[in-house]
């Protein structure tokens, strides 16, 4: 119970800094927020890397799909983001 | 030790996500952040790397670099007028990748995790819903943003009913495997149910609606990380997801209040035709509306010294952004004051049309918010309204019985001349004529927005 509430501490705390930092982010920049968001929502990859290197063949296979996903959203997210951003950035 | 260094690199990992988020609250330092934030994965993926847990690395490299590298092609070769779809198939990913890591780790049990029994079961419940309806749902999204499924608010007789059904089974199954772990295909039925709610939420939601949806499906895809990151007992995972669901929530909020709706409306209200009191199309246009042609639209230009475009999804229909640029650039260099009127929710997604122009290089203190524009709009000489419909419909403020009543709108009949380009007058989303069109300062030049815009660019050049 003590170690839930310690992760739902995180948990509270946490929206609060996104609900305090996401308000100032200005409306020409939102869906380069929402493309980014994606990408570190990807972080699912950290559990996806452990589940597939261990050693029953199921979680393998669940841990590998998940790898691959969450690259996508990693890689694409990034990577999209930042196209977007330079096109900002230029003629300021 | 070993333990404090991979949490210890967790929180800097989280500290670098939260500090990539605060970068793009100006475009100056916005490139900077995503490179922060994209550091803080790289350094969360490498310290996890090193988990004793990990027997063999095969399938770990080979994942990465399949999914890196379709992640790469689709980051280089989208189009900008496609990046609706291309984040709501990421929202789906997002979800589909909890799903997996959830069902994984209830497997493995509390061989992989510190996590008590119950926090793993509820997590692990919870991920695989919230991850199955993002996933089916953003799939849904998507097809309805690339035209695979129709636009329209899909419905049928008894969906209500249908889906309360359905929800009351996710909440008993979502019961059963946390009272039963062990019965792992209990878990996969609460996968499989949700999946068919994720489709059946989404499908009855309308094209111009889809900020909304994409917006709370982004949402959906950070809850649903933050909720395998219970599973996990990993603050990381915790962190980046409650930070990627309040943005979710937020933009949904703006997106709601642009539209003067309340989320239940969005997600259950059907948008009907106008009550008691709405004029028909006739009524409204009868006689009234006048047509021009480029040649004299140039003339008005010419003329102009103040001048608002107010850009909308059929210009992303039509890949107008980059003429509609150089009409831009072409005035300015004439000495007129060229501005831009962004509605909060036109376009696809939010900030689809501030993407849009900045990719054909217009600058973003060019772009103004609707409430900005708003101030100066009775001094612009003339606002040229380019596949806009809804979002400059002056019955949002004069008729209280209109669908749309009390939606802010930009207010283009309050400049001296609009110009809307547009292909007939065929209603926007909402059903409703526009009486904007019937103005007395309105002219409307019908026809393809690139190909009228490139012909005024000629006229004014011929000038």
């Amino acid at each position: 119970m003590e170690m839930f509430l310690m992760s739902f501490t995180v948990f509270v705390l946490a929206i609060f800094v996104g609900f305090e930092i996401i308000t100032k982010i200005p409306p020409t920049l939102h869906t380069p927020l929402m493309s980014g968001s994606n990408a570190i929502s990807g972080i699912t990859l950290v559990g996806a890397i452990v589940s597939t290197g261990t050693e029953l063949w199921v979680t393998t296979v669940l841990g590998f799909l998940s790898v691959v996903l969450a690259s996508i959203n990693v890689i694409g997210g990034f990577m999209v983001t930042n196209r977007m951003l330079a096109m900002f950035k230029k003629k300021t | 030790m070993y333990n404090f260094i991979i949490n210890f690199s967790y929180l800097v990992a989280s500290i670098l996500f939260i500090f990539g988020l605060k970068g793009l609250t100006h475009p100056r330092t916005a490139v900077r952040g995503n490179l922060l934030g994209a550091c803080g994965m790289l350094l969360a993926v490498v310290v996890t790397l090193t988990d004793q847990h990990i027997i063999s690395y095969e399938y770990i490299i080979l994942g990465l670099v399949v999914g890196g590298a379709i992640g790469a092609v689709l980051a280089i070769r989208i189009e900008m007028t496609s990046m609706p779809e291309m984040v709501a198939l990421l929202n789906g990913f997002g979800g589909a990748a909890s799903i997996f890591v959830a069902g994984a780790a209830l497997i493995e049990g509390s061989s992989l995790t510190d996590s008590p029994i119950l926090q793993l079961t509820i997590a692990t419940a919870a991920s695989g819903l919230i991850g199955a309806v993002t996933f089916w749902g953003s799939l849904v999204a998507f097809g309805k943003l690339k035209g695979l499924i129709s636009e329209n608010a899909i419905l049928f007789s008894g969906q209500q009913v249908l889906n309360s059904l359905l929800a009351l089974m996710v909440l008993g199954l979502s019961i059963g495997v946390v009272l039963n772990p062990e019965s792992f295909s209990l878990y996969w039925m609460l996968v499989g149910v949700a999946s068919v709610l994720g489709v059946l939420l989404v499908l009855p939601i309308g094209g111009a609606d889809m900020p909304v949806v994409v917006a709370l499906l982004n949402s959906y895809s950070g809850l649903a990380a933050a909720a395998t990151g219970f599973v996990l007992s990993n603050n990381v995972l915790i962190i980046t997801g409650s930070l990627v669901g309040a943005s979710g929530i937020i933009l949904t909020h703006i997106m709601c209040k642009a539209m003067n709706r309340s989320l239940t409306n969005v997600l259950f209200g059907v948008m009907g035709p106008s009550g008691e009191g709405g004029q028909t199309a006739d009524e409204v246009y009868g006689g009234k509306v006048k047509s021009a042609s480029p040649e004299e639209v140039a003339l008005l230009f010419d003329a102009a010294r103040r001048v608002a475009i107010i850009p909308g999804y059929g210009m992303a229909v039509s890949q107008a952004q980059h003429p509609v640029a150089s009409l831009a650039a072409l005035l300015e260099t004439r000495g007129t004051t060229v501005e831009y009127g962004i509605h909060p929710v036109a376009g696809r997604m939010p900030g689809h049309m501030n993407v849009l122009m900045a990719e054909a290089d217009v600058p973003y203190d060019a772009l103004k918010d609707m409430d900005d524009i708003n101030q100066t709009i009775d001094q612009v000489d003339v606002a040229l309204v380019i596949g806009a419909n809804d979002v400059v419909n002056p019955l949002a403020r004069t008729d209280p019985s209109s669908p749309i009543a009390g939606m802010p709108i930009i207010d283009v009949d309050k400049a001296k001349i609009v110009v809307v380009i547009k292909r007939s007058l065929s209603p926007g989303f909402a059903g409703i004529p526009n009486p904007l069109f019937a103005l007395d300062n309105s002219l409307m030049l019908f026809g393809d927005g690139k190909k009228m815009v490139l012909d005024i660019i000629a006229a004014l050049k011929d000038s």
